[in-house]
């Protein structure tokens, strides 16, 4: 067992955890921390893109050993401290960027980097954006309305 | 009336939660409990000889392992054959657990119950299963002629044989009509293998209460009710003792309807016994190789036709793989067979298939269940007599169409339900006219030539379906309004993303005239509704749409007479406006639902302030009554059913155009348009939504998805590696126009919409490479080196002609 501490969502959490545990497995059951989430456990579908010091990593591709000492956000904290939900999630729910939502933290950690390093990007370049997130139900062009409409979002408010 | 939600693009009420990660998918829940895996079989068919969990015993924090051999009672027998169709002579099922014989690699062995799962795995890992190596079956034509067996008592691998034949208007079978035809083609057609694939996996989780003999189990299920009904069974558990939740789904498809699995059962049976919560998460190789598959078949096609494209005779037969067992029949080859028609009245109609097992993965319902290898082989037979002729396509089809006032049609055949296939309602020369506007029809050969003047390939391409939806037999709907004003709604079937939430919400504050708000909804609850059949087939809406509406009538029609009483008025002259019921025309007179509520249900105590105003005391009951009328229930609530007398009929057409690049062969589609009728639209965005997310799995079933079987059995494709699903880069934008036409058969007037996006797209997707490229498409998925191959072949034969 190994002793490690994550900031998670701005709070230091504290984990005994086997050299094996992945780190997807580490915020959903040893800090209860559901929302990521697990599609294909091989690094496919990015169901369970979370953000490590702010860059989208795959949480089921990384163990949670190497990452002790770092900084982590998961789709849990992407709103604001009251609660406010975050353009992206905002810009999703407006545009119908989801349906049964289970590939939609993937979706929504992944975006919130996109936009951070390229706020008003291309149809070219949303789609490349999102290109390594898998999403069964929803067809993909909603998802990439929710992405213009949060970078609108996130202009106006500015 | 300012409550009017009902064809409103009303925002999804299950999105907050949702996009916070505070959803509950079935993954989510029993922190702490114990931990399933299963040793599942690396072999497509064998014979256990030996089980040895010798060294599995050491494992630290192992708790259970359990073989065939320690299941008892109704634990030890096959699983049920859920839709025993008596054509289905030879159908067979799985035991839970192998007994003896496995026939497809992935089939469970051994359940293994430890602390957690990295444990569970490392026992599954040390248990040693010594197999005797039987001879594998795979391939449906090869599963047709082969000596070999999957099951030894079913002779020829067939489980199924069924025939259905529709004679013409002058009594011409479907075979004469063809040999009398002007002209006649054949073709064979070739679909291959694909799957749901919803990015949640399967999984349950179970918890038994000692003190109460009770069960309480969350499945990612889209049927709860069945799964408790046959866990009570299995277990021999009396029903009310057992409950069962479907909690978020993270998509289903088809795939979740299948029940029980295996694991539905064994995992209660493990809970019960260890006394302790057991959960099993299904991990993608997993639900790869142990859960179903969809769409292989074969199909030979003869048609006959005149010289304006008029079909008068269709011959079809259908080779059908279900793999290794058969738990749901044969409803997928039935509707192929039935719905292959489509919107076309054609003169004679055989169609015939043979159900075939192999050892391979077992074949259940796929969105469109049947309906895309239907589709495919009507379709392709219109491009091929419109290419015979020398005709446009859409004309050849528009000469087959069935007219806006010949509903309803009866196409002569029995449907999946075991019912008349009779369409209700429909104007499909509209749906077309609209389609080639859409996408530029008749603009299309400028366009086309144009391109090809750049050096650039690109096609167009059409397909049409027609969608049996809301299938019976029945859903129901309760809703209670309670002394707050709230309207709590609830019904037995399950939601998995359709967005359930929402459309019913908008139809009972429709019809209760209160704001949305104000109600909640409860879908796949067994402790809240028990009646159900589940969500599959395009029958959400219009069963529990339907069930909820016809329940808030009952509720609305006793709140008015109730009201009616307070306020000294005649019933008819009231009427709900957000959440008040009001004398029309004297808006001044009303008295808030929520009181309503109170009056409805006299009470002893008063418990809160509201309470207060029905107590024995309150004096407005008169005394030559009983508090409780006769026939009268305390509260204000109703609960009903919907149960049609037969399907409603949805139907469509998509276009696409293509371009295939000369070098490469990259297929790459330019545009892709939809014209959908669903009859009347409870949420445009939320049908819109549907429509999407099924043409991107038609892209994946048109040009990418298929399950890769080697000679042995084995899978070799069981990843989101090597199993390619479409990614945003992949599939188009998708432009869409909406047909209304009401069914006749439902108080909503709504048809089903889950499944349309997907049904026509690789018939589709053929016409329109075939068009770029001037070679028969006859096989789907189509990928650039088969296309590649195509050509070659098609060069190659050309060389040899000349
Ligand atoms: S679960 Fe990590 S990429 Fe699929
Ligand atoms: S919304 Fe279901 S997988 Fe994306």
């Amino acid at each position: 067992m190994h002793e490690i501490t994550l900031t998670v969502n701005g709070v230091v959490r504290q984990a005994a955890v086997p050299a094996r545990r992945l780190l997807s497995d580490c915020l959903r059951h040893d800090l209860g921390l559901t929302g990521t989430h697990v599609g294909c456990e091989h690094g496919v579908c990015g169901c369970c893109t979370v953000l490590l010091d702010g860059e989208p990593v795959r949480s089921c591709l990384t163990f949670a050993v190497t990452v002790d000492g770092r900084d982590i956000t998961t789709v849990e904290g992407l709103a604001g401290q009251d609660g406010t939900l975050s353009p992206v999630q905002r810009a999703f729910a407006e545009c119908h960027g989801l349906q049964c939502g289970f590939c939609t933290p993937g979706f929504l950690c992944t975006v919130t980097a996109l936009l951070r390093d390229n706020p008003a990007p291309s149809d070219e370049e949303v789609l490349e954006g999102i290109s390594g997130n898998l999403c069964r139900c929803t067809g993909y062009q909603n998802i990439v309305k929710s992405v213009h409409r949060a970078a609108e979002i996130m202009a106006e408010e500015s | 009336m300012t409550t009017k939600l009902f064809g409103e693009p009303v925002r999804r009420r299950e999105d907050p939660r949702l996009l916070t990660g505070r959803g509950l998918y079935l993954d989510d829940l029993g922190a702490g409990a114990l931990q399933a895996a299963f040793v599942r079989s690396p072999h497509a068919h064998a014979r256990i000889r030996d089980i040895d969990v010798s060294a599995a015993i050491e494992v630290d924090g192992l708790v259970a392992i359990y073989t065939w051999e320690d299941l008892p009672g109704a634990l030890a027998e096959p699983l049920p054959l859920l839709i025993p169709h008596p054509a289905l002579t030879h159908g067979r099922t799985a035991y839970p657990l192998a007994r003896e014989i496995v026939r497809h690699v992935g089939e469970p062995v051994v359940m293994v119950v430890a602390r957690d799962r990295y444990l569970a795995e490392d026992a599954c890992a040390l248990i040693e299963v010594d197999y005797e190596i039987l001879k594998p079956v795979v391939g449906v034509e090869e599963a047709a002629q082969s000596a070999q067996l999957v099951h030894a008592d079913v002779p020829g691998n067939v489980g199924a044989h069924l025939i259905q034949e529709v004679p013409s208007a002058a009594g011409l079978g479907a075979r004469e009509a063809i040999d009398a035809a002007p002209h006649t083609l054949a073709f064979r057609l070739d679909i291959e293998r694909s799957a749901s694939m919803p990015l949640e996996g399967r999984g349950v989780h179970a918890r038994w209460d000692a003190d109460d003999h009770s069960l309480r189990v969350h499945s990612s299920t889209q049927t709860s009710t069945s799964v408790r009904m046959a866990i009570a069974a299995k277990l021999g558990l009396p029903l009310p003792k057992v409950e069962v939740v479907a909690p978020d789904v993270g998509g289903g498809f088809g795939v979740k309807i299948v029940h029980p699995w295996p694991e539905e059962i064994l995992v209660p049976w493990a809970a019960i016994r260890l006394g302790q919560e057991v959960k099993w998460t299904e991990d993608r190789r997993e639900h790869f190789i142990s859960s179903a598959h969809e769409r292989a078949q074969v199909q030979s096609v003869r048609v006959g036709f005149d010289d304006e494209g008029r079909i008068l005779g269709l011959d079809v037969e259908i080779l059908h793989d279900h793999g290794a067992y058969t738990p749901y029949g044969i409803i997928v080859p039935i509707i192929t067979a039935t719905q292959l028609l489509g919107p076309y009245k054609i003169g004679a109609y055989r169609v015939a298939f043979s159900s075939i097992y192999t050892n391979t993965v077992q074949v259940t319902p796929y969105r469109g269940a049947g309906r895309p290898q239907a589709v495919f082989c009507m379709e392709r037979s219109m491009d091929h007599i419109a290419e015979h002729l020398g005709a446009d396509r859409t004309a050849v089809r528009a000469a087959n169409f069935i007219q806006p006032d010949e509903f309803p049609y009866d196409q002569g055949l029995i449907f999946q339900d075991g019912r008349p296939l009779i369409y209700d309602s429909g104007d499909y020369p509209e749906s077309l006219r609209l389609l080639k506007e859409l996408i530029g029809w008749d603009d299309f050969p400028a366009l086309k030539a144009r391109a090809a003047a750049e050096g650039r390939a690109i096609g167009i391409g059409i397909g049409c379906y027609v969608e049996g939806t809301g299938v019976g037999p029945y859903e129901g709907g309760h809703v209670q309004v309670t002394s707050d004003g709230r309207v709590h709604v609830s019904t037995g079937l399950t939601s998995q993303g359709q967005g359930h939430e929402t459309v019913f919400a908008q139809i009972a504050a429709t019809e209760l005239g209160v704001p949305l708000e104000q109600v909640s909804v409860v879908t796949g609850d067994t402790r809240r509704f028990g009646y159900a059949v589940g969500t599959f087939a395009s029958r959400a809406a219009v069963m529990s749409g339907n069930a909820i509406a016809l329940a808030c009538r009952k509720v609305r029609e006793k709140a008015l007479r109730i009201a009616a009483e307070a306020l000294e008025a005649d019933p008819r002259d009231l009427e709900i406006v957000d959440g008040e019921v009001r004398v029309v025309g004297a808006p001044g007179t009303a008295i808030p639902l929520a009181t309503v509520a109170v009056l409805s249900n006299p009470l002893r105590y008063a418990f809160d302030a509201e309470a207060a105003r029905a107590t024995q005391f309150a004096g407005t009951s008169s005394f030559d009554r009983p508090p409780v009328a006769e026939g009268e229930e305390p509260g204000l609530e109703g609960r009903d059913y919907y149960s049609p007398i037969r399907s409603t009929f949805a139907s469509g057409m998509h276009a696409a155009i293509v371009e295939t690049d000369p070098l490469t062969a990259e297929i790459r589609i330019l545009r892709y348009a939809v014209v959908h009728d669903c009859g009347n639209l409870i949420n445009p965005m939320i049908v819109e939504g549907q429509i999407h997310g099924g043409v991107a799995q038609g892209v994946g079933g048109a040009l990418y998805e298929k399950m890769v079987y080697d000679g042995h059995g084995q899978l070799l494709n069981a990843s989101f590696m090597d199993f390619l699903m479409p990614y945003a880069t992949e599939v188009p934008f998708v432009e869409t126009a909406h047909l209304e036409t009401p069914s006749p058969l439902n108080p909503l007037g709504i048809k089903g919409a889950g499944e349309a996006g997907v049904i026509p797209v690789s018939a589709v997707i053929a016409s329109a490479i075939e068009d770029a490229e001037g070679i028969r498409i006859d096989r789907m998925p189509i990928s650039p080196s088969d296309l590649f191959d195509l050509r070659r072949a098609a060069t190659g034969r050309s060389t040899s002609e000349t």
